[in-house]
């Protein structure tokens, strides 16, 4: 059989495992819109302009929004849309998959993600021992839980939590850290920077890092993972940064999205979520190394 | 001006005043990070290469390239002398033909890269025929193993020719690598 039709049938059974994972666990599956008034405000993200708003970055602020209208479980899989990321890992349309719990926090949503993991890996490749691009791989049942600082002292030679320096991080996170760790289990990267927090609540007991979690399997980077800022004033503090550092490098700047502030400060409980590249997992169990590898129609406008 | 996201293999960009073309690319951006875009370029002067990580707000210069079809000719000393369809001439130098000028077949069409109006590389057809003026005497029966020996073409090159080529054979060269291919005629 051709790869791409093999892949094409393995991505179909990742997807149906995915969605089988999440019920069964009483998750309600739910869309939100593609097409968003404004996008969330991340210093690298840029979004496509459609319509007289964009296409969405990430369904996120629509998922929190639930969140703070009473939904507890909830998950989401279906297209992002980001300007410019084209690479063997990147096009600028695919598929993500997220999922918020209420009353839990990053701990709990790694628990997730590892039963997610073995659980979609025996369905769709019958295996937890995999090989990735020459490398074998075991899913299960050792993941290495590391912390930011640790990898960036032992790779990089500096302290990102101590000093930020936000190009350096960048550079050093794809130059030097993540090689290092493309071993053959699952690597957890943990407590980012306060700087490099996102959307994620500082760590009560340490606020110079951030509760923000990052899964690296076989040197592919598949999810991300926050325990959600719950603290209004503080998020528009956030966005209002990031609005400034955009203008200043002369990106565009996105109004912020006051239906998510007014949710916020309505009340979002406390949770944590999950946002894993489907595609990403299916290059993985498909040995596939081009994102492109694993995709009916890669994106054709440039 | 190209932006980094323009970048991708093949692309002409403009470094330091001096044209380069991107000879390997890779998109790379860590979760939530930076975009990082890393190219090998190679000098189109010199040949000589960098590496090179551009971010999302880098700009390019664009090199002002252009192309133009020339007819080979005649020598004189080290100049080269062209003429275009509309029987201009050009002068090339020895300097910037390199080896292509041993190659050079009276009305051979050339290609000549234009860097800022000053001529910079010449491209000639992948095959040229070249007769043999000098070689030691054919070994007979000798046509499949691969021992070569010196041959001079005309113009005085030489070049590395199996051992059953005689002197007035015609050859097909590759001009990309200066090497024999095949025999087009026996004298």
């Amino acid at each position: 059989m051709d790869p791409l039709r093999r892949n094409l049938r393995l991505r179909s059974r990742l997807l149906q495992a995915t969605r089988d994972f999440f019920l069964e666990r009483d998750f309600i599956e739910i869309e939100t819109p593609l097409r968003v008034a404004t996008p969330a405000l991340e210093s690298h993200i840029d979004a496509i302009p459609s319509g007289s708003g964009f296409l969405r970055t990430s369904p996120e602020l629509h998922m929190k929004r639930l969140l703070a209208a009473g939904h507890s479980r909830i998950f989401q899989i279906g297209p992002c849309f980001r300007h410019g990321e084209r690479g063997d890992l990147h096009n600028p349309e695919y598929t993500m998959l997220e999922w918020y719990r209420a009353d839990a926090n990053y701990s709990d949503v790694l628990v997730d993600t590892k039963t997610l993991v073995d659980s979609v890996a025996r369905a769709v490749v019958g295996s937890t021992s995999l090989t990735y691009q020459g490398r074998a791989i075991e899913l299960m049942p050792v993941w290495d839980y590391c912390r930011v600082r640790d990898l960036y002292l032992e790779h990089a030679g500096w302290d990102p939590v101590a000093n930020f320096d936000g190009d350096r991080f960048d550079r050093d996170m794809t130059a030097k850290v993540m090689p290092a760790i493309a071993q053959g289990r699952p690597v957890i990267m943990a407590d980012y920077p306060a700087s490099a927090a996102a959307l994620a609540r500082l760590k009560p007991t340490q606020p110079e890092v951030a509760e923000r979690w990052e899964l690296c399997i076989g040197g592919l980077e598949l999810a991300n993972a926050y325990s959600e800022l719950t603290d209004a004033a503080e998020q528009r503090t956030r966005f209002e940064s990031c609005a400034r550092e955009r203008h200043q490098r002369g990106q565009a700047v996105y109004e912020i999205d006051e239906k998510f502030m007014r949710a916020l400060e309505s009340g979002l409980p406390d949770c944590a979520g999950v946002a894993l590249g489907i595609d990403r997992l299916a290059m993985l169990l498909a040995d596939a190394s081009r994102i492109g590898d694993v995709m009916a129609f890669r994106e054709e406008l440039s | 001006m190209f932006s980094a996201s323009d970048l991708r293999k093949g692309l002409k960009v403009e470094i330091d005043g001096a044209p380069y073309v991107i000879t390997d690319f890779s998109f790379v951006k860590p979760g939530k990070g930076q975009a990082i875009y890393n190219c090998k370029l190679k000098n189109m002067v010199n040949g000589s290469t960098l590496s090179r990580a551009y971010r999302s707000n880098d700009k390019l210069a664009k090199p002002e390239l252009s192309n133009r079809k020339f007819q080979y000719s005649y020598a004189d000393g080290d100049d080269y002398i062209f003429m275009d369809d509309k029987y201009e001439q050009v002068t090339l130098s020895a300097a910037i033909l390199g080896d292509s000028r041993h190659f050079l077949v009276e009305d051979t069409e050339i290609e000549v890269l234009y860097y800022r109006g000053q001529p910079m590389d010449v491209t000639l057809p992948t095959f040229v025929e070249k007769a043999i003026v000098d070689t030691e005497p054919g070994v007979r029966g000798d046509t499949a193993t691969n021992v070569l020996k010196p041959a001079k073409i005309a113009g005085g090159y030489e070049i590395q020719v199996p051992i059953f080529i005689n002197q007035g054979d015609t050859v097909r060269i590759d001009t990309r690598t200066g090497q024999y291919s095949d025999r087009v005629s026996k004298a």
